[in-house]
């Protein structure tokens, strides 16, 4: 019976990133998707006619473009298009803007606080250093700082060495960064309450902390350290929706020969003496491989994927105590216009960014109440976006989609299991945020999907539905991602790796985990990974 | 003394306005947020208008509307025109059947380029040819002996580029009727405003696109008309920067950008000839006499041709623009003349012109030195470069048939 060099179990854009350069590198590689299309949290699907879903995710910037290229995914169909801002309305009819233009920026900012207007230019360079300080570390595999291999001492000799070139202040400053809550770190450099809500929202997506959480200033970095075409920190659209990335990511697969098989759920991995086997998809049927790269997160692919007897105590206990704790969810609408926002100019590009409606930190952090309550909340925090409005092959035109991510969401409603009902109620308590600051919005819906955390679990199976495969905090980050002495996308068992955002650098559709998975499996193998691009510089 | 006015002293008040406003000027000036102009060729056009970057964006994924009135233009008429720019120009003129377009290049008798642009047969005696420069004596002397007029009619004619994913639909839409039956350098005549606009399927984007042409005067109902026809397929007007983005992952070349044309050159080793500057395809030895065929031939049996112009893919996303090439690292072979990182093509990419044999036979082991400025220090990078066919993008939409609406 066919053995495989490789098995990757799910099909999201970290499965097809790993397998693609595995592929290339000369293996023979299958992809197993339980779902009947490919994209796991990339996906873009026509549920109603006429109308694209960004399903999940929905805007693109941690994407890595050294994996653009080395994969030719331009060649096959990708393209990635800027937008133009946002803003954050206020309840008593204005609004705050992002604007791309500087200048415009200040003088936006300066119509709430002259004095903020001009602490933007520092917050914008601290937040521009620590980028700099973390990116090269993206694509790079986390050293272990218990090993005593070469590669590890060298790799803790390159981290230590770029901490050891930050001044006195920037070392405080990065370890502020990595361990203080968005809300103090704000506190730093803006008095304005908007303005701080505006900035804030970046530090709380997908996590489920609060804005005054500590360990939350990080994951605004985390939302800083993309770029699109060299725009460090711009966010833009996949055209044809975030599903564009996995379409052209399968389409490269194939290309250079792969193979997938959707509609093929893993039951579990098949191991024997310790060591990675294959897997047994849920029909019974056996797929042998030589290898096994699980894409799945951590929980699911060691709590469900493999028999407990094959782990170490220590590390089961370790993976339970993972932080994956669903706290969003998405509502994605069909419109059959544009709606209109009042407090909005008509020509306002902000209709072609994205558009928020919680103007203070409290209100942030009273939607956070709800969740620790085991509510969706009252009065959710929104990031809504209208790619059709840049993007034209998502909607005839005219129409258009938009794309709510909703916090927060709790992985269960009062400690019970999300019901329809419970479905509806959240799906309300967004649309009538929007329909407050959209006078007849509810007219213009076509069609509406609606993904809580049992929704997002059940189709994608992200545990919780937790977007990042993992909460972004210090304690679950480099080298404890996903848990210490595991860092390296390897796994107690022989042959079984793990490609996920549950691995280090963490979620987004960024691509860096399935990569560095890729570039240790090759050194494993003893093969050569000369068609991965290094990192690009950071000058 | 009393003496009448004429068209040239009444002409004389032009040392007033440096820059002249094109036809399109009204409707530029109101979507000018960023007031970024420049000067083409004596007209105040942008630069950008709201946002070189998403400006870009517009030609990708939506559609894109670019005033290019600034553009040379000369009509060339008569009996003899075919023949008069068969002579001139280096493509075979005679299969260029009424209704077509073709990009050529043309040399004077040394075979050095002087310029290059579009050709566009508006009927079997009739032509527009287009270009950066201008050559009216040129062309005049060139003309002697042929039953042919030469004039220039760059101010009399307005022109529009509309480029992009959506420029198809957004014609359709205004209602050109048959605009779906323009092939790729296709063009035709459609009714406007009580005249007549020419549309060609041309462009300088690498993508889907069409070029339109119209009297002046008749210039802002033809931009209106555009405008509200695109307005839900995302039309968005334009300045240069974006346009100069696409043209170069189309990999086209722009005169005294990417070469010195002849008539400019002082310095006898700028000069180039048309194998010289990749425009040698365009050499058509099965045709008649040509400007520059002796000279163009003997080049190229003597193995004369001193350079070559090269696409270029550099490692890394730092763009290489003015760097210089090296073989080996430390000989000096060549310039980038242009140089940005691909959005399309994720890609880091420059067009260079190297002396031959490198670019040419030699292609191994070339890098590019890049000098980047960062907060008053250069940066110097190293970089290896690999010489690439252009265009750098290749889009199916740009050919498709009948084009599509997105």
């Amino acid at each position: 019976m066919k053995a495989w060099d490789a098995i990757i179990i799910g099909g999201g854009h970290n499965g097809l990133v790993n397998a693609c350069y595995l592929q290339r590198a000369g293996l023979d590689v299958l992809v197993v998707e339980k779902n009947g299309w490919v994209g796991g949290a990339a996906t873009s699907r026509e549920l109603t006619p006429g109308f694209l879903y960004s399903n999940c995710s929905y805007v693109c910037s941690l994407f890595r473009p050294e994996i653009m290229r080395d994969l030719e995914l331009p060649r096959f169909g990708l393209q990635v298009i800027s937008y133009e801002g946002g803003a954050v309305f206020t309840r008593d009819g204005d609004y705050l803007a992002n604007y791309r233009d500087h200048d415009a920026h200040r003088r936006e900012f300066a119509r709430f606080s002259k004095r903020d207007a001009e602490a933007y230019d520092r917050y914008a360079r601290d937040v521009t250093r620590q980028c700099r300080f973390i990116q090269p570390l993206l694509m790079r595999t986390a050293p272990d700082p218990t090993s005593l291999k070469p590669r590890d001492l060298g790799e803790l000799l390159y981290l230590g060495k770029k901490f050891a070139g930050l001044s006195a202040q920037e070392m405080a400053l990065t370890l502020r960064f990595w361990t203080m809550s968005i809300s103090e770190f704000l506190d730093e450099y803006f008095e304005t309450d908007v303005i701080k809500a505006n900035f804030a929202l970046s530090g709380i997506i997908g996590t489920a902390l609060g804005p005054m959480s500590p360990g939350t200033a990080y994951v605004l970095l985390h939302h800083y350290m993309g770029e699109v075409d060299g725009s460090v920190g711009a966010w833009g659209y996949a055209r044809g929706g975030m599903g564009a990335v996995t379409k052209a990511l399968a389409a490269s697969f194939k290309a250079s020969g792969g193979t997938i098989r959707t509609g093929a759920e893993v039951d579990h991995v098949l191991v024997r003496g310790g060591k990675a086997r294959g897997v047994m998809l849920a029909g019974g049927e056996e797929i042998y491989g030589k290898l096994v790269v699980s894409n799945a997160d951590v929980k699911r692919t060691f709590l469900k994927l493999v028999e407990e007897k094959e782990l170490p105590d220590i590390f089961l206990r370790r993976v339970r105590n993972f932080k994956i704790r669903g706290s969003s969810g998405k509502v994605n609408i069909a419109l059959d216009s544009l709606p209109e926002f009042p407090a909005l100019p008509k020509d306002s590009p902000v209709y072609r960014g994205d558009m928020h409606f919680t103007d203070s930190m409290e209100r942030m952090e009273r939607a956070y109440d709800d969740w620790k309550a085991g509510r969706w909340s009252a009065d959710p925090f929104l990031d809504m976006v209208i790619p059709t409005t840049l993007d034209p092959t998502m909607a005839p035109p005219g129409k258009h989609f938009m794309s709510c991510f909703v916090q927060y969401a709790p992985p269960k409603v009062n400690g019970r299991e999300w019901t329809d009902a419970d479905r509806d109620g959240f799906a309300e308590s967004v649309i009538a945020q929007i329909a407050e600051y959209s006078p007849g919005f509810r007219d213009r819906i076509v069609h509406m999907e609606v993904r809580t955390p049992r929704e997002i679990e059940a189709e994608v199976g992200l545990t919780e539905g937790n977007i990042f495969q993992g909460e972004l905090t210090f304690d679950q980050l480099l080298f404890n991602r996903p848990v210490p002495g595991y860092a390296q996308y390897r796994s107690p068992v022989g042959g079984l790796y793990m490609c996920g955002s549950s691995t280090h650098p963490g979620g987004g559709v960024m691509g860096a985990p399935g990569r560095n998975a890729a570039a240790e499996i090759l050194r494993d193998l003893a093969k050569s990974y000369q068609h991965m691009s290094p990192a690009h510089d950071v000058i | 003394m009393n003496h009448q006015p004429t068209a040239r002293t009444l002409a004389q008040s032009h040392f007033r306005t440096l820059r002249i406003g094109s036809p399109f000027q009204p409707r530029i000036d109101a979507l000018a947020k960023t007031q970024d102009w420049y000067n083409w060729a004596g007209y105040r056009a942008p630069h950008s208008l709201w946002d070189e970057e998403l400006e870009y964006f517009a030609i990708r994924s939506q559609a894109a509307l670019f005033d290019i009135s600034p553009m040379t233009k000369y009509r060339i008429e008569g009996p003899d025109a075919e023949a008069f720019l068969d002579r001139v120009t280096l493509r075979d003129v005679t299969k260029l059947k009424p209704g077509r377009v073709h990009y050529t290049a043309w040399c004077d008798d040394e075979g050095f380029v002087l310029d290059d642009g579009t050709l566009f047969r508006l009927s079997p005696t009739r032509f527009r040819l287009c270009s950066q420069e201008r050559h009216l004596p040129w062309l005049l002397d060139s003309a002697i002996g042929y039953e042919v007029s030469v004039e220039e009619e760059t101010e009399a004619v307005a022109g529009l580029a509309l480029q992009g994913p959506t420029s198809f639909a957004v014609l359709r839409d205004a209602g050109f009727a048959g605009v779906e039956r323009l092939k790729i350098f296709d063009l035709a005549d459609f009714p406007h405003d009580g005249e007549t606009v020419t549309i060609s399927r041309t462009g300088f984007t690498g993508d889907l696109g069409y070029e339109l042409f119209v009297h002046a005067d008749k210039a802002l109902s033809l931009w209106d008309r555009l405008m509200a026809a695109g307005e839900l397929r995302g039309i968005r007007a334009i300045g240069y920067t974006a346009l100069n983005r696409a043209r170069l992952e189309a990999g086209l070349i722009v005169a005294n950008a990417d070469f010195t044309t002849a008539e400019h050159a002082i310095r006898a080793d700028r000069l180039r000839m048309p194998d010289e500057i990749g425009l040698g395809f365009m050499i058509d030895l099965e045709k008649g006499h040509f400007n520059g065929r002796r000279a163009i031939l003997e080049a190229r049996a003597r193995r004369k041709l001193r350079h070559v112009l090269v696409g270029l893919e550099i490692e890394g996303n730092i763009p290489a623009e003015h760097a210089i090439v090296y073989h080996k690292k430390h000989q000096e072979v060549g310039l980038v003349s242009a140089a940005m990182w691909s959005p399309m093509a994720k890609r880091n990419i420059a067009i260079a012109s190297l002396t031959r044999p490198y670019g040419d036979t030699v292609v191994e082991d070339l890098w590019v030195e890049i000098y980047a400025m960062r907060e008053l220090q250069y940066q110097k990078l190293m970089k290896r470069a690999k010489v690439v066919a252009r265009p750098f993008i290749k889009l199916d939409r740009r050919t498709a048939n009948p084009p599509a609406d997105f």
